[in-house]
């Protein structure tokens, strides 16, 4: 009885960490964003939509906003679009997209295309604000609080699950006041 | 006559161009500075192509990342400053050489706690043999010589 005691708790030990890892694994394959809970990188960068003007975090303090890192370059931006047009009409949240390492008039063909869900976009040609923002892959989507912290973080795209899943029910009650 | 082997020939070629080939074009006149430089872009991962240093990564990411370091270097950063910013923005997993914490202290601890352990079991074993061999007073192979 004695001799397999050892070899016993040695396989249950096994089976534990095991067990953990089976557990762990549906988030393997994205990493753990050290961000998320911490203030949003700021930036000031030219809007795509409006020549004149700066897009900048600052002006976003003080609401709570969606922030969109997307390209037209990016494959699975298109297909979480419509996802995003839809959310932009739901109206709950302002929706701010950082156009990265693109071409102005590819984006802006996209957008008269598939429709445009951003209250404004930000135009980071040469990837500084992704790197910023320790983006690694778009699309990636943020949501930021009315104190500028970043609360969640989803790499890939939007779907209407992690929408109603993880985004709204973060919201505060009147994310949408005063926009 | 000798001849080099054509092998050899082909190996010496490639080496030769493999500067002017590479992924990385960057060069920093300060050779020191220079050298921190290719230090630290072949001990940051690629996100992008994970088992990649962003040294060794033809992507976007990679340039990107790589400037960041250069331009961290020239305005005078520590190496560990460049490491806190990377690791402040994409998390610990960017360091292919892991920093030592709390959280990963067991990985560091289990492989010399588990070869002791397993030379304390070895001992044992070896001590209750060499014990059954000196208790052992038969004389041996007793059936083969009958």
């Amino acid at each position: 009885m004695n001799r397999f005691l050892v070899p016993l708790a040695l396989f249950a030990l096994l089976v534990v960490v095991l067990a953990i890892g089976i557990r762990h694994s549906p988030d393997k394959g994205t990493i753990a964003s050290p961000l998320v809970g911490r203030a949003a990188p700021g930036f000031a960068l030219p809007s795509l939509t409006d020549a004149q003007h700066l897009v900048r975090s600052e002006d976003l303090k003080g609401h709570w906003y969606v922030f969109n890192v997307w390209g037209t370059w990016c494959v699975e931006c298109r297909a979480e679009h419509a996802m995003l047009v839809e959310a932009g009409h739901a109206g709950l949240v302002p929706i701010i997209g950082l156009d990265w390492k693109d071409e102005d008039d590819h984006a802006l063909d996209w957008l008269a295309q598939l429709g445009n869900p951003y209250q404004a976009i930000a135009v980071d040609h040469d990837g500084r604000t992704a790197v910023d923002w320790g983006v690694y892959g778009a699309p990636e989507t943020f949501l930021v609080n009315a104190q500028g912290v970043i609360v969640y973080k989803l790499v890939g795209p939007l779907t209407r699950e992690s929408w109603t899943r993880e985004f709204v029910p973060r919201l505060p009650r009147r994310a949408a006041a005063g926009f | 006559m000798y001849r080099t082997p054509v092998w050899l020939a082909a190996l010496i070629v490639m080496f030769a161009l493999r500067a002017a080939y590479g992924i990385d074009p960057t060069s920093i006149a300060d050779p020191v500075l220079e050298a921190r430089y290719l230090a630290l872009t072949h001990e940051l991962r690629c996100m992008q192509c994970q088992n990649e240093t962003i040294a060794d990564s033809p992507v976007g990411l990679a340039a990107d990342l790589r400037r960041e370091v250069r331009d961290m270097l020239l305005a005078g950063k520590s190496d560990d400053e460049v490491r806190n910013y990377m690791v402040s923005r994409y998390g610990e997993f960017i360091l292919f050489r892991p920093r030592f914490s709390r959280r990963n202290a067991w990985l560091w601890f289990a492989p010399p706690v588990l070869i002791l352990l397993g030379l304390a079991v070895a001992v044992r074993v070896v001590r209750q043999r060499a014990a059954l061999v000196a208790t052992d007073h038969e004389v041996p192979d007793q059936d083969v010589l009958r």
